[in-house]
């Protein structure tokens, strides 16, 4: 089927942001997402990540500065407008899902952008099917385990083909086949020309599926670069909480003169190391 | 005397069609630390519950066989006797806060409210087991206006309060940062030097190889594995699609096959392992 492209790029310019009990979430930040890219927002509980990616789709407002999804900003956009742009996945599938059964929850979101007939039918079948859920059409979400219940969430964002896709710890309790399943729709969103943004501890699943990473602290940016300069930082990540990937770490504990991120880049590297060289 | 003993346990949800566990055996010494792995659906949540008396006690269904945990008989003992000796993390941080306290400060103490501890001892522990979970600076705030891994720890913090003899974890770090999660596994891992015993439920390999004791694999119900870390996290019978092996372990795996892995080394689950293996094939090549 027919997937809409569009080029819809994302700029962040001097955000800061206060809840309204006082705490400073974040701290002028500036960032600028091209159509299409793949990124990874990493960082330490409470260092604005959650706040960071709900500006995109209007859920927040700056107190200062503006976001700017292509040529809209979002303090004069409602959500539901928003909607038709980016697409948020919830942490917590709970927080998202209300419908009475799949087929009803990935269809209400299109629905809602003017989609019908067989038309939406298309788009609820694609997304039922990157997710795994076919055949689950009837049941109702209460009835699904809490990694199912995440897919209903990913596939009800998936079917109202927003260029822009957020994910916020699209992993966490996932088990390895389902975390497999998320890295290929990453991957399959990617040839359809979508901007997918994640927000991730999975420092590893990070490092694998995204080629720019934005590392936040205390509400700032503390790191923005592609995925191997990034968690080369060691020593700044930590500040952050973060350490870097499993293979990251052995390619440094082996010598590597560079930081390796996947199991290729791992391997190359290591056919050219002379240990103590 | 094993402090956790289970016989020929099955279980089936109310209205569910197939046991969610089948004839498990299992006994645990006291000051063990025991890590559950498997795929989603495989059980964990499940045996987490049964241990801690959830089940039957709260989600009734079909008990076959026997738990004994901390001395009592799971389904002889009221809930309220169990939580006493036998404390359980859940898995969703949300699920576990009350709902009835409007600080983390009052929710941590509401275990010892329940069980009636003086004031002052309840303070020094609630003061005691939020430094101890890095959370002092939350004591005022609503246990709702937190961030997912500051929920979390919210969640083993007034679980640890009550000082159980028996700690059943559910994911107690499925939305910690990497360095949160590495410090609530040092937590748990100095409990149990202390002679608490831990029961964790864990997706996260290579946390597990570093700092369980033992290792239960659960497939469909089944108990498939139960050994020492190095042994089960790079047995062949682990269903590696669904539970996943250690990054570690993978890349072994794939070295082996270029002939870059020391011929008969065992495969790696700690960084250690891996990169001692990595030297010696360079050594040797």
């Amino acid at each position: 089927m027919a997937f809409a492209r569009q080029d819809v790029r994302l700029e962040v310019e001097q955000l800061s942001f206060t809840y309204p009990a006082g705490v400073e979430a974040l701290r002028e930040v500036s960032l600028s997402i091209q159509s299409g890219e793949r990124v990874a927002i990493i960082g330490q509980n409470g260092s604005g990540k959650t706040t960071l990616v709900r500006h995109f789709n209007g859920l927040l407002r700056p107190t200062r500065g503006r976001v700017l999804v292509g040529d809209w900003d979002t303090a004069a956009q409602s959500v539901a407008k928003l909607a038709a742009r980016v697409g948020y996945v919830f942490q917590n599938p709970d927080d998202q899902l209300f419908c009475r059964n799949v087929q009803e929850e990935v269809a209400f979101g299109p629905a809602n952008l003017g989609l019908a007939g067989e038309c939406l039918q298309e788009r609820v079948r694609d997304a039922l099917k990157l997710t795994g859920l076919a055949g689950k059409e009837g049941i109702n979400h209460y009835d699904l385990s809490a990694t199912w219940r995440k897919m209903v969430a990913l596939a009800s964002i998936l079917a109202m083909d927003t260029p822009i896709v957020v994910f916020d710890e699209p992993t966490t309790g996932q088990d390895a086949a389902s975390v497999e399943r998320i890295a290929n729709i990453v991957e399959e969103l990617g040839r359809r020309g979508k901007t997918v943004i994640t927000i991730t501890h999975d420092i590893d699943f990070c490092a694998e599926n995204f080629s720019r990473v934005i590392a936040m602290k205390e509400g700032r940016i503390l790191l923005d670069g592609s995925t191997r300069r990034v968690l080369a930082q060691e020593e700044l990540l930590a500040t952050t909480y973060v350490e870097p990937p499993q293979l990251a770490r052995l390619g440094r504990r082996l010598g590597f003169p560079e930081t390796v991120c996947t199991q290729d880049e791992f391997f190359e590297a290591y056919r050219s190391w002379r240990p103590g060289a | 005397m094993a402090i956790v003993q289970v016989e020929g346990l099955s279980y089936t949800y109310p209205l569910a069609i197939s046991p969610a566990l089948q004839d498990i055996n299992l006994s645990v010494e006291q000051g063990e630390f025991v890590a559950v792995i498997g795929a989603n659906g495989a059980g964990k949540s499940t045996l987490c519950y049964t241990l801690a008396g959830f089940i039957p006690h709260f989600f009734k269904g079909n008990l076959q066989g026997s738990a004994r945990v901390a001395g009592l008989d799971t389904s002889q003992t009221s809930l309220a006797e169990m939580v006493v000796r036998v404390g359980l993390v859940f898995q969703n941080p949300f699920n576990q806060i009350s709902g009835a306290k409007f600080t983390v400060y009052e929710e941590i103490a509401f275990g010892l409210e329940n069980i009636g501890l003086g004031r002052q001892e309840m303070k020094n522990r609630v003061e005691k087991v939020m430094a101890l979970t890095g959370i002092a600076d939350l004591a005022h705030r609503s246990p709702y206006a937190l961030s997912g891994g500051q929920q979390q720890r919210v969640a083993l913090a007034s679980i640890l309060v009550m000082e159980p003899e028996v700690l059943v974890l559910d994911e107690p770090t499925s939305q910690l940062d990497p360095i949160g999660t590495r410090e609530v596994f040092q937590v748990i891992k100095e409990m149990s030097r202390q002679g608490i015993t831990i029961v964790m439920a864990e997706h996260k390999l290579e946390w597990v190889a570093e700092f369980a004791d033992r290792v239960i694999a659960l497939a469909e119900g089944r108990m498939l594995l139960d050994g020492k870390p190095r042994e089960v996290l790079v047995d062949p019978a682990l269903p590696a699609g669904h539970i996943g092996i250690s990054r570690y372990t993978s890349l072994a795996r794939r070295a082996t096959q270029q002939g870059l892995w020391p011929a008969g080394r065992r495969l790696p689950v700690t960084l250690d392992e891996a990169a001692d293996g990595f030297r010696e094939a360079r050594r040797a090549a």
